[in-house]
């Protein structure tokens, strides 16, 4: 790039470096966004996506390396100041505030004083006028993923930013609830905004993006133009290899199969009042399949991932059964015992208890299953069997570490989440029930830990999988059944499942449901 | 008539140390700082607003005093907790412990020394109005701050923009901090506003409630005031509620103990019976009433979860390390 074009561009960025005490999580990036442009930075989990934009947000302070904005060098020290020069972002992790409602979250980033209800107009305009309706007094622990991002859409629409940062932003949304994203995105292009847009989706960048910049392990590895790259090609500069597709052997003789997994009419009340109650669900996945449950963010599926694992017993000892044993009194050892394992959606504190080594998080969850290899005499435990086993999952799943048995906290998340599927899958468990699987897990390590999952179906075990990732499910599932407002709907084998039936069920559009009702009476405000 | 007017008063002089020591916490609470030197910071405002008061002859100048100290006491907490990011817990409990002791060691040679005593307020025509007069138009100063502070509190934390931004961060401090906001910062304030409460409450102790120093004085009222925090929901009102109720309980219960049963040996069976009964129970009991039905009245009244999670603030105690 010559620094002639550098100059026309809105924001420039030349040799930003960023170091965590040995890693360098940005190595010299250069980086250049033109004037009503929508560019994407793509990157595996890792590549330095999120450090880069925190720095051009103010969140970071880059070690060295020098920002332009409008040809002007600047120094962005706070989110304040990125705000100022006219940089908005809508953050992955959202920056919401659960126990306040939609507008007092937009007041809290603007601030020019003006009354809550002026605010609340504002936005609830801006809202409508863009086709994503806002109800800004709504409590925002009472909205979906997908409405939560609208917030956050809105907030930083309503700061008349010049460039918009999008972290990873159609990974909470229903195939729908993204084309409606990508219809605001391009009238924000045709209305001169600059859009830096972050993702892993290939096929949603080739259809929007003008330019990429791909990052892998802290550096530029090259500038494209998506819209002449194939998604392979994208895969292979993100990656830097060839990324393995996931083979998917038909599964045989599954009428007669026995089923291992049954949910019979499992009901629960909601825990907290911003979760959502269990309705009547009803499920069995059989030896030898891959039973997918799509559907948005926040149905159900936590709830129904802790009722099927026993961190929370049921009232109705029949509405889980195990290998036709009725275990819905039983906890979560209890079930292990009967062969299944349970790998839940938060990696780090739940999943694993961050500040122990891998092998002692082994233990956490394999002390009562295994209780012979690692544990010896006088119940100490064997620390030499747990290293080895350690060993052995890092081996097979391809675990990358810096040290022979670090602390989980220091993977990466894709790493950790590797080990942590690999953990259950070494005990060969005959069920499997995993909560979002590859989530934030990078290419190589999702396509690894999804051809793992079908082995150990067509292996002879039940696996059920919970995953907002539709593409992921339509590889891995043998079937799919949809998830909306704690109800489930009937399984679709995945010869007659298509995105738009699935999207449309992940939207509610059974009877009974009104969730597309709202997005579509943009009038009823004005 | 009148023994009821001198009742519903001390109900008010034993109840407003603690409504403002708690709406104090509250505040700090409200911005997710776990502030448990409360009983420290109380008895060190207690023991300086004492002190200056009777060293300068001015009880107001005590009350400023106590103030002060009040507050570079929660600075120290402040300062530990915020800055250095320490345990929360931890550390305000050795702000006690630091705080009874200090107290004890400063105030040797004021034990037993005449104090000075916040004048009543007297308005003439109104306070000698029968009944309400003393009640409403009669009492000392501080009592009228801790209502006006109920109310300032109030507005301040659901009216105001500053007052939503604590709250805010008292709900997640790490999207605060992604959103620019300068949690350290709101966060000091929070806690130095506790410390000047705490301070004051101490200056009613020693200066308006029993006018003297005596070591340990404040007898656990800092703790009961953060019982109230949590018990009350972290609602201002709720606050005021629960400190009157316990401060009613704690004064009858005082009321009973000192009944002279022989006095009722002429009354009718109806009268003598239950005061005899009430007589019978151990004076312990009689004693932790007021705790106990304190207790109640608030789980009782926040038994809406949905309003306790939404008032809860979530990252409570947690110390916020910015990375950068």
């Amino acid at each position: 790039m010559n620094l002639h074009e550098g100059a026309a561009n809105l924001l420039e960025v030349r040799g930003l470096t960023k170091i965590f005490g040995s890693l360098k999580a940005c190595d010299s990036i250069d980086l250049g966004i033109a004037r009503g442009e929508i560019h994407a930075l793509l990157g595996e989990n890792g590549a330095g996506k999120s450090t880069l934009v925190k720095m051009l947000f103010g969140s970071l302070e880059p070690h060295s390396g020098e920002i332009l904005w409008n040809g002007q060098p600047v120094r962005i020290t706070s989110p304040g100041i990125a705000k100022k020069l006219g940089i908005g972002m809508v953050f992955q992790h959202f920056s919401l505030f659960e126990a306040l409602t939609a507008a007092e979250n937009i007041a809290l980033s603007l601030n020019d004083g003006a009354p809550i209800s002026t605010i609340a107009a504002k936005a609830r305009a801006l809202s409508y006028s863009y086709g994503l309706p806002l109800d800004p007094d709504a409590l925002v622990g009472d909205l979906s993923v997908g409405e939560r991002q609208r917030i956050e859409i809105i907030r930083c629409l309503l700061q008349t930013p010049d460039l918009i940062i999008l972290d990873e932003p159609t990974s909470v949304l229903t195939p729908q609830e993204a084309d409606k994203l990508f219809e605001t995105l391009e009238r924000l292009r045709s209305e001169g905004k600059s859009i830096l847009y972050i993702s892993h989706r290939l096929e949603e960048v080739k259809r929007m993006c003008d330019r990429a910049t791909v990052l892998r392990h802290g550096k530029v590895v090259g500038h494209c133009n998506p819209r002449e790259e194939t998604a392979s090609s994208l895969a292979r500069m993100m990656v830097g290899s060839e990324v393995r597709a996931v083979e998917r052997p038909p599964a045989e003789g599954m009428d007669k199969a026995e089923s291992l997994l049954e949910i019979v009419n499992l009901n629960r009340k909601p825990a907290t009042p911003f979760s959502i109650p269990l309705r009547n669900i009803n499920l069995s996945v059989r030896a030898g399949e891959v039973v997918g449950i799509a559907g948005v963010a926040g149905n159900g599926q936590g709830e129904f991932f802790e009722a099927v694992s026993g961190e929370v017993l049921q009232q109705d000892k029949a509405s889980v059964r195990i290998r036709g044993r009725q275990v819905g009194g039983l906890d979560i050892t209890g079930r292990r015992l009967l062969g299944a394992a349970f790998v839940p959606e938060e990696r780090l504190g739940h999943g694993a208890a961050p500040r122990m080594k891998l092998s002692e998080n082994l233990l956490l969850s394999r002390h009562a299953t295994d209780g012979k290899a690692f544990v010896g005499t006088a119940g100490m435990i064997d620390g030499k069997a747990i290293y080895s086993a350690a060993q052995r999952i890092i081996e097979v799943m391809d675990v990358r570490k810096s040290a022979p048995d670090p602390e989980a906290a220091s993977l990466s998340g894709g790493n950790l989440q590797k080990f942590i599927v690999g953990r259950e899958l070494d005990r060969k468990p005959s069920v499997m029930v995993v909560n979002q699987p590859t989530w934030g897990v990078d290419a190589g390590a999702a396509a690894h830990i999804r051809q793992a999952l079908i082995e150990l179906a067509r292996n002879g075990s039940a696996v059920l999988v919970i995953s907002q990732d539709l593409d992921e499910l339509f590889e891995i599932s043998d079937s799919i059944a949809v998830m909306h407002n704690g109800e489930l709907s009937a399984r679709i084998p995945i010869a007659e499942a298509t995105y738009e039936k699935i999207g449309l069920l992940m939207g509610g559009a059974e009877p009974g449901h009104a969730a597309t009702a709202h997005d579509a009476e943009p009038a009823e405000v004005a | 008539m009148d023994i009821w007017v001198s009742i519903l008063l001390t109900i008010a002089t034993a109840a407003t140390p603690l409504l403002i020591a708690a709406i104090g916490e509250l505040v700090a609470e409200r911005a997710g700082v776990l502030n448990l030197g409360v009983e420290g910071m109380m008895i060190m405002g207690a023991v300086g607003g004492f002190g200056a008061g009777y060293l300068t002859g001015s009880p107001w100048i005590g009350v400023l005093a106590a103030i002060v100290i009040g507050v570079l006491f929660s600075l120290l907490f402040a300062f530990m907790t915020l800055t250095l990011a320490t345990n929360q817990v931890a550390t305000g409990l050795s702000l006690t412990i630091l705080g009874l002791g200090l107290s004890g060691m400063l105030g040797t040679s004021f034990v037993g020394l005449p104090g000075q005593r916040l004048p009543n307020l007297d308005i003439p025509g109104l306070t000698s109005l029968p009944v309400v007069g003393r009640l409403l138009f009669g009492q000392d100063p501080i009592f009228y701050l801790s209502i006006a502070l109920v109310i300032a509190v109030t507005w301040f934390l659901f009216r105001s923009r500053t007052g939503l931004t604590m709250r805010a961060i008292g709900d997640s401090h790490t999207s605060a901090h992604a959103l620019g906001i300068s949690v350290i910062g709101y966060r000091y304030l929070a806690v130095m506003f506790g410390g000047a409460c705490a301070g004051l409450a101490g200056a009613h102790l020693s200066l308006v409630y029993t006018p003297q120093w005596v070591e340990n004085m404040s007898a656990g009222r800092g703790w009961i005031a953060l019982a109230l925090v949590v018990f009350a929901s972290w609602r201002p009102w709720r606050v005021l509620a629960g400190a009157y109720i316990f401060g009613a309980i704690w004064i009858g219960q005082l009321h009973v103990q000192a009944i002279d049963l022989s006095s009722f040996a002429s009354s009718s069976w109806f009268i003598y019976q239950p005061i005899a009964l009430i007589k019978s129970l151990p004076s312990q009991f009689l004693s932790s009433l007021p705790y106990l039905a304190t207790i109640v009245v608030l789980v009782l009244i926040s038994r809406n979860k949905r309003l306790t999670m939404m008032n809860t603030p979530a990252s409570l105690a947690q110390p916020f390390v910015p990375e950068r």
